[in-house]
């Protein structure tokens, strides 16, 4: 049985269900990401965790104890809010040491536990200050203490780095990771930043209006999402519409209008498949390669309408005879000249099920 | 020359709202029975007059016990008013608002008889429990002025932290909510108590025969002799008066209290 175990919970804010019926394992002391747009009910399943929010139905179980009717006072976990909360009429140190009042430590063994925190966040000599003496990271640097320091069997953290500048976000995630693995504790992190979700977490659930629509590594979300809205929602992807003509042994062949025909292997579909079947054939911007028109490597002709230079590597918009949309390439060469060639490996096509 | 006629404006704005106050203290330590310059000399015999008068001490003790009352009433009403206003949303709270500021609006002539017939119908007898309740309905208002800003100016996640780090509602009140709004807690005190204090329409219809301060204030201008000893006493009310607003101004627009206990420390 895994650490935190949702279990068909429900909850609704008058008529609207913001959480339909998920369930949902999590695994002790690894990061775990909640990832959705705004609105999907990623939040509302967090504060139903921290005990902020009652389910209407359906159970939630920390290390085998199902927390119903527990109020979040008495709950093992604790949370890093995204405005980060510090209490203003109280210094760091006081900050970090409101969690354990009632901890029976003596005065001495108390000030070594928060120092020892203070330390492992590197805020030492900073105890004294304020908050609005704080900048943003330290002020995110106290908020994990603060949590931290109560020893929870579940970090909750929502949208932890959402107020910081990029940089400083970049740095905070690998401080994260380096601190969860540190210490050992379940991160359960709630974030709209996929970048964000697959650079830190080992397990990411992808939620969307209310449920949760994938559960994977961010490795496996990329290569191998299950749907649609997984797959425009982790990076870029290209869909183009197909219908399958005939599966023979581990080949499954289907006519994808404006590709032509295309032969994927039966290992690229995670679902069943049969002939006649309209799916979605989807390549990931960077396994296109466009090459200059007569080169080898090139099976559809376009035409660029649009570049963009990022550094590392180039966006391309490429126009192809019979589709509205542009394909979205991306290429770490220099952009060729003039008409343009399209090509790619039947092998990186993912195939998903269409549905209307 | 344009920034000379207009400080020259100010000052004649300020004198002419606050030199007519100043005569209270001036001729309250002026040596002579009559209210006229020039002035016959220095003297301090008024306040000790006052201060032998009975009939004031008894006036002055009923008036801080009104007031008192008043302030800690009101202020706890506005206090429950302010928090389910600002942290639920209820139906029809603007309404609510709109009626409980409503007494500031009418005049305490009209305030003062109805609250008299009202209770005359009830047959409540005047006492200064009944001018308690007369002052309610002037300083509740004033109280729910200085404590909602306090609420608005609050993030809800602070008491939702304080849940989450082991503390009870009870408890999260005590170390986190009241830390937080207390300046406007005692801003309120303050304002409340000098409304009441100062207040003399409604105190004096609702106050039957205990009279309070500036009841008694107005019962001693029908005697020639006592003047100056009003005026003394009038000095006073002034110097409590203008103390206790301009503390309760300090602490509404502090930002938050600094607090210096540290745990462990």
């Amino acid at each position: 049985m895994s650490f935190l175990s949702i279990r068909k919970v429900v909850k609704r804010f008058g008529d609207v269900a913001a959480v339909k019926d998920v369930d949902l394992e999590v695994p002790q002391g690894a990061i775990f990401a909640l990832l959705g747009p705004s609105g999907c009910g990623k939040t509302t399943l967090l504060r139903m965790i921290a005990g902020f929010e009652q389910p209407d139905d359906g159970v939630i179980v920390i290390d085998g104890v199902a927390m119903n009717g527990v109020p979040a006072n008495l709950r093992p976990t604790n949370m890093v809010f995204q405005s980060y909360a510090i209490f203003p009429h109280l210094n760091v140190f006081d900050n970090v040491a409101y969690g354990l009042r009632k901890n029976g430590l003596s005065k001495a063994a108390l000030r070594e536990r928060i120092e020892a925190m203070l330390t492992t966040l590197r805020l030492e000599g900073l105890g004294a200050r304020c908050a609005d003496q704080l900048s943003g990271g330290q002020r995110q640097r106290v908020a994990l203490a603060r949590a931290l320091v109560k020893q929870p069997k579940i970090l909750l953290l929502d949208e932890p780095l959402g107020a910081l500048d990029k940089r400083l976000r970049e740095q905070m995630q690998l401080e994260l990771r380096a601190l969860q693995k540190t210490l050992g504790i379940t991160f359960l992190l709630v974030t709209h930043d996929q970048e964000e979700a697959l650079s830190m977490a080992d397990h990411v659930a992808v939620m969307s209006d209310g449920r949760i629509l994938q559960i994977a590594t961010p490795r496996e979300l990329y290569e191998w999402p299950n749907c649609r809205e997984v797959a425009d929602f982790i990076g870029e992807i290209n869909f183009f519409h197909a219908s399958v003509k005939e599966i023979a042994g581990e080949s499954v062949a289907c006519n994808a209008g404006v590709l032509g025909n295309v032969t994927v292997p039966r290992s690229a579909f995670g679902f069943p498949v049969a002939v006649g079947d309209h799916v979605l054939l989807a390549l990931r911007p960077e396994r296109i390669s466009l090459v200059e028109s007569g080169a080898a490597g090139g099976t559809l002709a376009g035409e660029i309408s649009d570049a963009s230079f990022l550094g590392d590597r180039s966006h391309f918009h490429v126009r192809i005879a019979g589709r509205a949309e542009p394909v979205f390439v991306a290429s770490s060469g220099a952009p060729p000249q003039g008409p343009v060639m399209l090509g790619w490996d039947t092998a990186n096509f993912i195939a998903l099920p269409f549905v209307d | 020359m344009r920034k000379r006629a207009l400080v020259f404006y100010a000052m004649a704005y300020l004198a002419f709202l606050y030199l007519p106050v100043l005569f209270l203290p001036l001729f309250s330590f002026n040596a002579s029975q009559y209210i006229a310059f020039p002035l016959a000399g220095f003297t301090t015999q008024w306040y000790t007059a006052l201060f032998a008068d009975t009939a004031m001490l008894l006036a002055l003790s009923n008036s801080l016990k009104v007031g008192v009352l008043t302030a800690i009433i009101s202020t706890l009403l506005g206090l429950l008013a302010a928090k389910a206003v600002t942290q639920y949303r209820l139906k029809g709270s603007g309404t609510m608002l709109g009626f409980i500021s409503l007494p500031l609006f009418i005049p305490d002539v009209v305030l003062g008889i109805a609250l008299l017939l009202l209770l005359a119908t009830i047959g409540l007898p005047l006492s200064l429990a009944t001018v308690v309740l007369g002052h309610l309905c002037l300083c509740t208002p004033f109280a729910l002025a200085v404590l909602i800003p306090r609420f608005e100016g609050f993030d809800r996640n602070l008491e939702e932290a304080s849940a989450d780090l082991g503390e009870d509602a009870w408890m999260t009140f005590w170390r986190v909510t009241l830390p937080l709004i207390l300046p406007g807690i005692i801003a309120s005190l303050l304002l409340t108590f000098i409304t009441s204090f100062d207040e003399f329409l409604i105190a004096y219809f609702l106050s039957g025969t205990q009279t309070t301060l500036p009841v008694f204030f107005w019962s001693q201008l029908r005697f020639p002799a006592r003047l100056p000893v009003v005026l003394a006493l009038g000095a006073l009310i002034l110097l409590v008066s203008v103390v206790l607003v301009v503390l309760a101004e300090i602490l509404r627009n502090r930002g938050v209290a600094p607090d210096k206990k540290t745990i462990g420390a």
